[in-house]
C-alpha cells in the first residue's frame, strides 16, 4: 500500500505548488499599482527585458518571413495560387507564429534572465535584506519586472510580425517576382484589423503575463544555491513554453472558431 | 529615476512597436477601407444567404460601396434579414435588386447591388424588395440529377412505345 501513500503525497505536493503559485500571482498583481508610482524601475526593466530582446526577435522575424515565403511559394505554385503568397504569410504570422514564436523566444531570453536575476538576489539574501528594511520586495523588485514583461511582449510580437511580412515581401516581390501591387492589396482585402491583428495582440498580452509570471515565480521560489538557480531557469523555459502552447490552442479555439 | 539614455531607448522601442502596428494595420490589413463614418443602413431579405458573413463587401458593378453589418433570421417569415451599410455618396433607386454572388470560383460571398430605374432613392432604414438568394450547391446538383432522370425516363418511355 506504500504506492498509494506515495501517490497521495505527490498529488498533494502538486496541489500545494499550484496553490502557492496562484497566491504568488495574486500578491504580484496587488503590488502593481504601488510600483507604478515610481516609474523609474519600470522603465529600466522595460529596457532590460524589451530593448535587449530586440535583436533576437527582429532577426528571427526576418528569417521566419523569408522561410515562410519560400516554403509557401513551393506549395502554392502547384495550384497556380502564387498571388496569395502575401496573404498566407501575413495570416500565419499575425494570427499564430508571431505571438507564439515571440513568446517562446522571450521565455528563452528574457524569462531565463529574470529567473536567474531574482534567484541570485534570493541566494545573495538581497530579498531578505529588503524585507528587513520594510521594503516590500514585490513592489520594488518583482512588479516592475512584471509590468516590463507585459508591456514588452506585445510590442515585440508586433515587430516580429511586421518584419516577417517585410521579409516575405523581399522574397516574394524581389526574388520570386510576385506582383508588388497584388502582394499588398490581397493582404489588405483578406486580413481584418480587429479579428486577426487584434486577436494576435491579445494573445501576445496573455503570453506576456504567463511568461513573466512563471519566470518571476521560479526565480522567487528557487533554492538559494547555484544548482537551484540553474534548475529554476530550465523550469522557467519548459513551463513557459508548455503554458504558451496550451493557451495558444485554447485562445485560437475561442477566437477563430466561428466567423 | 532611470538614466536618461535608458529612457530614450525605451521610448524608441515603444515608438518602433507602434510604428510596426500602424504599418501592419494600414498596409497589410483592411484599416484603410472606410470604417463607420458616412454610411446609411438598408435591409434586404433573402431566402438563403448561403455563406455570407458579417463585414462582407457590398459591390455595385464590382466596385465596393458598403459592408454587411448584421445577419439575422426573421422569426415570422423565416427569411434571412441582412443589414447593409452603404456609403452616403451612393444613392440607389428604390427598385434596386440585391444578389448574393461569389467572387471568383471558390471565393468569399458578397452582396451585389444592381441599380433599378425608379426616380426615388432608398431611404435610410429602407428595404430592398428584389433579392436573389445564394446558389446552394446541393440544390443545384439535385436539380441536375432530377433533370437527368426526367430525360432518361422520357426517352425510355418513347423507346417502349415503339
Amino acid at each position: 500500500m506504500n504506492w498509494l501513500a506515495a501517490l497521495g503525497v505527490r498529488s498533494l505536493a502538486v496541489l500545494y505548488r499550484w496553490g502557492h503559485a496562484a497566491i504568488f500571482f495574486i500578491t504580484l498583481l496587488r503590488a502593481v499599482p504601488a510600483s507604478l508610482r515610481r516609474i523609474g524601475p519600470v522603465i529600466t526593466q522595460i529596457h532590460a527585458i524589451g530593448n535587449r530582446s530586440l535583436l533576437i526577435i527582429l532577426a528571427s522575424g526576418l528569417a521566419v518571413g523569408f522561410v515562410l515565403a519560400l516554403q509557401m511559394y513551393y506549395a502554392l505554385v502547384t495550384y497556380g495560387a502564387v498571388e496569395s503568397l502575401g496573404l498566407i504569410v501575413n495570416l500565419s504570422l499575425v494570427r499564430e507564429l508571431g505571438p507564439v514564436v515571440t513568446a517562446l523566444l522571450f521565455a528563452g531570453r528574457a524569462g531565463t534572465s529574470l529567473t536567474a536575476e531574482i534567484g541570485l538576489m534570493k541566494a545573495g539574501e538581497q530579498i531578505a535584506a529588503m524585507e528587513l528594511m520594510a521594503i516590500d520586495p514585490r513592489v520594488r523588485v518583482l512588479a516592475p519586472r512584471f509590468i516590463g514583461g507585459i508591456v514588452s511582449l506585445p510590442l515585440l510580437t508586433i515587430l516580429f510580425s511586421a518584419i516577417g511580412i517585410l521579409g516575405a515581401w523581399v522574397v516574394a516581390v524581389g526574388l520570386i517576382g510576385v506582383d508588388a501591387g497584388n502582394f499588398w492589396s490581397i493582404q489588405q482585402n483578406g486580413v481584418d484589423v480587429w479579428r486577426d491583428l487584434g486577436n494576435g495582440v491579445v494573445k501576445s498580452a496573455v503570453f506576456g503575463v504567463i511568461c513573466t509570471a512563471v519566470a518571476l515565480y521560479q526565480g522567487y521560489e528557487t533554492e538559494a544555491t547555484p544548482e537551484g538557480v540553474a534548475y529554476a531557469t530550465t523550469r522557467t523555459v519548459v513551463i513557459s513554453s508548455l503554458a504558451v502552447l496550451g493557451m495558444d490552442f485554447i485562445l485560437t479555439a475561442m477566437m477563430f472558431s466561428t466567423p | 529615476m532611470a538614466k536618461k539614455g535608458v529612457e530614450v531607448m525605451v521610448g524608441l522601442f515603444v515608438l518602433l512597436g507602434l510604428v510596426g502596428l500602424v504599418f501592419i494595420a494600414l498596409k497589410a490589413a483592411n484599416l484603410s477601407s472606410f470604417s463607420s463614418g458616412d454610411t446609411y443602413t438598408v435591409m434586404a431579405r433573402f431566402d438563403n444567404i448561403g455563406g455570407l458573413k458579417s463585414r462582407a463587401p457590398v459591390r455595385s458593378a464590382g466596385v465596393l460601396v458598403g459592408r454587411v453589418t448584421s445577419i439575422s433570421l426573421d422569426p415570422k417569415t423565416f427569411q434571412g434579414v441582412v443589414k447593409l451599410a452603404i456609403e452616403r455618396s451612393f444613392q440607389f433607386p428604390k427598385d434596386s435588386s440585391a444578389k448574393i454572388l461569389t467572387s471568383g470560383l471558390l471565393g468569399d460571398q458578397y452582396v451585389g447591388l444592381e441599380a433599378g430605374y425608379e426616380e426615388d432613392v432608398l431611404a435610410p432604414g429602407g428595404t430592398i424588395k428584389q433579392t436573389q438568394s445564394a446558389v446552394v450547391l446541393e440544390n443545384l446538383i439535385g436539380q441536375f440529377l432530377f433533370n437527368k432522370a426526367a430525360d432518361s425516363g422520357s426517352s425510355a418511355g418513347q423507346g417502349e412505345k415503339k
